[in-house]
């Protein structure tokens, strides 16, 4: 029997494993697996370590923190807060902040690396929105995405109420009557939810467990789908000189990648760390333990919900009398149940409509730029807007106090931007689109301008045009690969019958219309050769005035 | 200047050149960027060891003045940089070791993943189908029924599990813990109060006398979350007009109206009361009351007056409930009417 070059080399526990696995042929392959570069490609990272930071980070703070509604009296290292009664859960986050040596350390960089998930949570979502990125065969992975966005959510603001301090039992408040608005079962709902009326005792160690077992325990599962899908399709990537549909160019997984994100893992959590040892987040012990009769002026949640807490002060106060039986609670149940179902609904379809709206089934490995697809950049800058307005909204008395602005007319003005503004964005988006393919189709045609200006003898000047890089063509013809819009069809056949599904390929080809109807035409060879043609007898003219004009000075006696 | 429509795409296919970094040609760089690297673990490995010197040596409740960011606990403050930099200079020294000495040669691998082929998909049809047959699944329709029935209430008993969650609702939505002739407290004090404590443009929290044994004994804030209230005195000249039915003996009682503390919209305490105007505005979501006009919401989301409570004194000349509420407080619930 012969060693191995791995036996030799010293590899017992590979060879151990290999025995059981037969794994060689598989692990070189993994091993060289190519990754593309691009920095977009850094955030879902950035979101996957501050995923990994808030386990190990929050395992810390599960070590000392009590998730107990029983009331104690505070006898600890903070002195104002001496005496006090509060909740257990409460006292123990005080005991992390000011008894245990990077106790207070650790709950920043928890609530830190809680606003960077959701944050690269999003960043990540615009990124794979507006390169077109959950384009087919990558839905599931949108789809996966979509979840993940909303248990992040969830998982913050879960994470947020624990403490039981002023501002998140009063989030809690908000999230119960929220509860009581949901028609028919929301009061029971409610009830069941905090073992009975608002705040009872049995909340936060319920919360507790959810937060620390149940949504992470899903968000777990899903990252680890999420990232099996990406390791298997192959990441997708830019338009580019030597970038097709059938390969994927970039560095290979071992060493450059490992290294790489191996290292950026620790750059993310050093971050965090140094923004935990300089900058405080969330000091719940300047709010006090939560009272239901008390509040702070200027009560804000954390950014992240701050869409919904907009949606909701937005809101008029619409409520529906049943037969003096019933209430239906408009203004409560619509921004704060239903809108956030129809987002997420229409996030988690979105690229079934576009799909369908192209009619084809081929897949795509390389990204759109925004540009070339003029629709889609505009429905996603429209719903940007629409969404930093609620945002804004959430904030709409810190604003008021800022600017010294009457809050109700921000109010006033909010709501009314809220239909305003988007279509307003989406038609400049998509002029704005437009502007910038005319400008690359001028490029083709006419290449760049070298801000290199010469002067003719005639004492005419011109600026001297150059044939842009094949590189830079390369991501200019891309867009030539963008959909067509699907052509009307015929109501009735040549038979005269009735076309089958008239309506719905109707529907279609109005919505293809939609999506891919308008575009700056890419320049054909005709105008290019014209555009050449034109370019060559420019130049042969000037080079005839040159050469004249030398003439002329070399025979100074005629 | 030229442009070549046709036959570019070849050339467009192919990877630019690739061009060599200063170490990879210049053993000189390369040993630089090594040192480099090396430098930045071991500045890790020192801020290691800081911290850990740090969190022996700083007291946890030490005070430090860091320019520019004023007062700061100086334990979190060591802790927090070094073990910043630990992490960071790890971070750090493997991505410079990428860039600058591992390959930055663009390697291109095939994507191959086209569906599978007519003949793969034929098969697995042919495999599927082989399974049905023989599970017998369409010729036994006793087995499939019954399989259905089972596993249909199987999940039932999960969901009756979760029953003992909490108790229905009941009335007690409606109801607080106010009843006719019940002492008014001042919520801070926990004393009784006569109007003339009270002085004309003031608002005061208040609450039930008793809440605190109630509260006691049920073990949470539950009932101050429902009986919270707010004593607010005023010019009686001022009032237009409060929420006494007609034919009833007025719920004011020299200018002090007693007006429920949570908000109808979805449960925040309120707080921003504006003497002139008396105004009361919910910190929340800015749904406004005017309180000198039976509690009527004039601004924001809230749908429905604040309640109010019925007034008088005692005998003693302290300020008691006449009654309890009359309608529910806080947000609407469906079975509210």
């Amino acid at each position: 029997m012969t060693t191995s070059k791995i036996e030799q080399a010293g590899g017992a526990t590979y060879v151990w494993v290999d025995d059981r696995l037969k794994s060689a042929k598989y692990i070189k392959k993994q091993l060289g697996k190519v990754f593309p570069e691009h920095w977009s490609f850094m955030l879902g990272e950035i979101a996957l370590y501050s995923f990994i930071i808030l386990l190990l980070s929050g395992t810390f703070l599960s070590l000392w923190f009590k998730p107990s509604m029983i009331e104690v009296v505070y006898e600890g290292s903070y002195l104002p807060l001496n005496g006090v009664h509060m909740s257990e859960a409460y006292a123990s986050t005080l005991d992390i902040s000011f008894d245990i040596r990077g106790g207070l350390l650790m709950r920043q960089i928890h609530h830190w690396a809680a606003l960077f998930f959701v944050a690269a949570i999003s960043v990540h979502l615009l990124r794979v929105f507006f390169t077109g990125a959950y384009r087919k065969p990558r839905e599931t992975n949108w789809i996966i995405g979509v979840g993940l966005l909303t248990l992040a959510l969830l998982e913050g603001f879960a994470g947020y109420s624990l403490p039981d301090d002023l501002l998140s039992g009063t989030g809690l408040r908000i999230a119960q009557g929220i509860m009581l608005s949901i028609p028919v079962v929301g009061t029971y709902v409610s009830f069941f939810v905090f073992g009975g009326e608002f705040p009872g005792d049995d909340f936060i160690p319920r919360l507790y467990t959810v937060h620390v077992l149940l949504v992470p325990g899903i968000i777990l599962a899903l990252i680890t789908v999420h990232m099996m899908l990406v390791w298997y399709q192959k990441h997708t990537q830019y338009p580019a000189k030597g970038h097709t549909e059938r390969t994927v160019v970039g560095l290979p997984f071992f060493p450059v990648y490992m290294a790489k994100a191996g290292g950026f893992f620790f750059v993310v959590f050093g971050v965090t760390a140094l923004l935990g040892g300089l900058f405080q987040i969330n000091p719940i012990w300047l709010y006090g333990p939560y009272v239901p009769d008390q509040i702070t002026a200027g009560s804000q949640p954390d950014w992240y919900i701050g869409w919904l807490e907009g949606a909701l002060r937005m809101m008029p106060n619409w409520e529906i009398n049943i037969a003096n039986h019933w209430t239906l609670s408009i203004n409560v149940l619509f921004p704060a149940v239903i809108l956030p179902g129809l987002i997420f609904t229409l996030m988690a379809l979105y690229p079934f409509i576009e799909r369908w709206a192209t009619g084809n089934p081929n897949p795509h490995h390389i990204l759109d730029r925004p540009r070339n697809a003029p629709t889609r950049t505009a429905l996603g800058t429209m719903s940007l807007s629409f969404y930093i307005l609620l945002w804004a909204q959430g904030g709409n008395d810190l604003i008021a106090s800022t600017f010294d602005i009457n809050v109700f007319a921000i109010t006033w003005f909010m709501r009314i931007a809220i239909f305003v503004v988007p279509p307003i964005v989406f038609v400049l988006t998509k002029r704005i689109c437009f502007g910038l393919q005319r400008r690359d189709r001028d490029k083709l045609l006419h290449g760049y301008e070298s801000g290199v200006i010469k002067r003719l003898p005639s004492g005419k000047y011109y600026e001297q045009h150059e044939p842009i890089s094949d590189e830079a063509r390369a991501i200019i013809l891309a867009r030539a690969t963008m959909p067509q819009p699907l052509p009307m069809p015929e109501k009735y056949d040549e038979n005269g019958v009735r076309q089958r599904n008239y309506l719905i390929k109707k529907l279609q080809a109005k919505l293809s219309h939609f999506f891919y109807g308008e575009q700056i035409p890419m320049p054909t060879p005709a105008e290019i050769e014209a555009a050449m043609h034109h370019e060559a007898e420019l130049t042969a003219e000037r080079n005839e005035e040159i050469s004249e004009s030398q003439a002329k000075a070399l025979s100074p006696h005629e | 200047m030229t442009i070549e429509p046709h036959g570019t795409s070849d050339q467009l296919d192919q990877l630019p050149e690739h061009k060599p970094r200063r170490s990879d040609v210049d053993v000189r760089a390369a040993k630089r960027a090594e040192r480099q690297v090396g430098l930045l673990f071991l500045g890790s490995a020192l801020a290691s060891v800081l911290f850990i010197v740090f969190y022996v040596f700083t007291s946890v409740d030490e005070e430090i003045r860091l320019p520019g960011f004023g007062y700061t606990n100086a334990s979190n403050l060591l802790l927090g940089l070094t073990m910043g930099a630990a992490l960071f200079l790890i971070g750090a020294a493997a991505i410079h070791w990428a860039k600058k000495l591992m390959t930055d040669t663009e390697i291109v691998e095939e994507r191959s993943l086209e569906a599978s082929s007519d003949e793969a998909k034929d098969a697995l049809l042919e495999e599927f189908r082989r399974g049905v047959d023989d599970s017998g699944i369409k010729r036994r329709p006793f087995i499939v029924g019954s399989m259905a029935a089972a596993l249909g209430l199987a999940g039932l008993p999960a969901i009756v599990l979760l029953r003992d969650l909490g108790p229905l609702p009941g009335n007690v939505l409606r109801t607080t813990m106010w009843e006719p002739g019940m002492h008014i407290l001042v919520a801070e004090t926990h004393q009784k109060i006569k109007p003339e404590d009270l002085e004309v443009g003031t608002l005061v929290s208040a609450i039930p006398e008793g809440i605190d044994e109630v509260m006691e004994e049920e073990g949470n804030l539950n009932a101050l979350a429902k009986a919270a209230v707010m004593l607010i005195k005023m010019d009686p000249d001022e009032i237009v007009a409060d929420q006494t039915p007609p034919g009833e003996e007025s719920w004011t009682y020299e200018g002090i109206l007693c007006f429920s503390k949570i908000c109808t919209h979805v449960g925040c305490a309120l707080g921003l009361y504006e003497q002139l105007t008396h105004h009361m505005l919910c910190p929340c979501h800015q749904s406004t009351f005017d309180l000198s006009d039976k509690g009527n919401v004039i601004f924001g989301p809230a749908a429905r007056s604040l309640p109010q409570l019925a007034i008088t004194v005692d005998e003693d000349g302290y300020l008691i409930a006449r009654q309890g509420f009359t309608e529910p407080v806080g947000p609407s619930f469906w079975e509210r009417g």
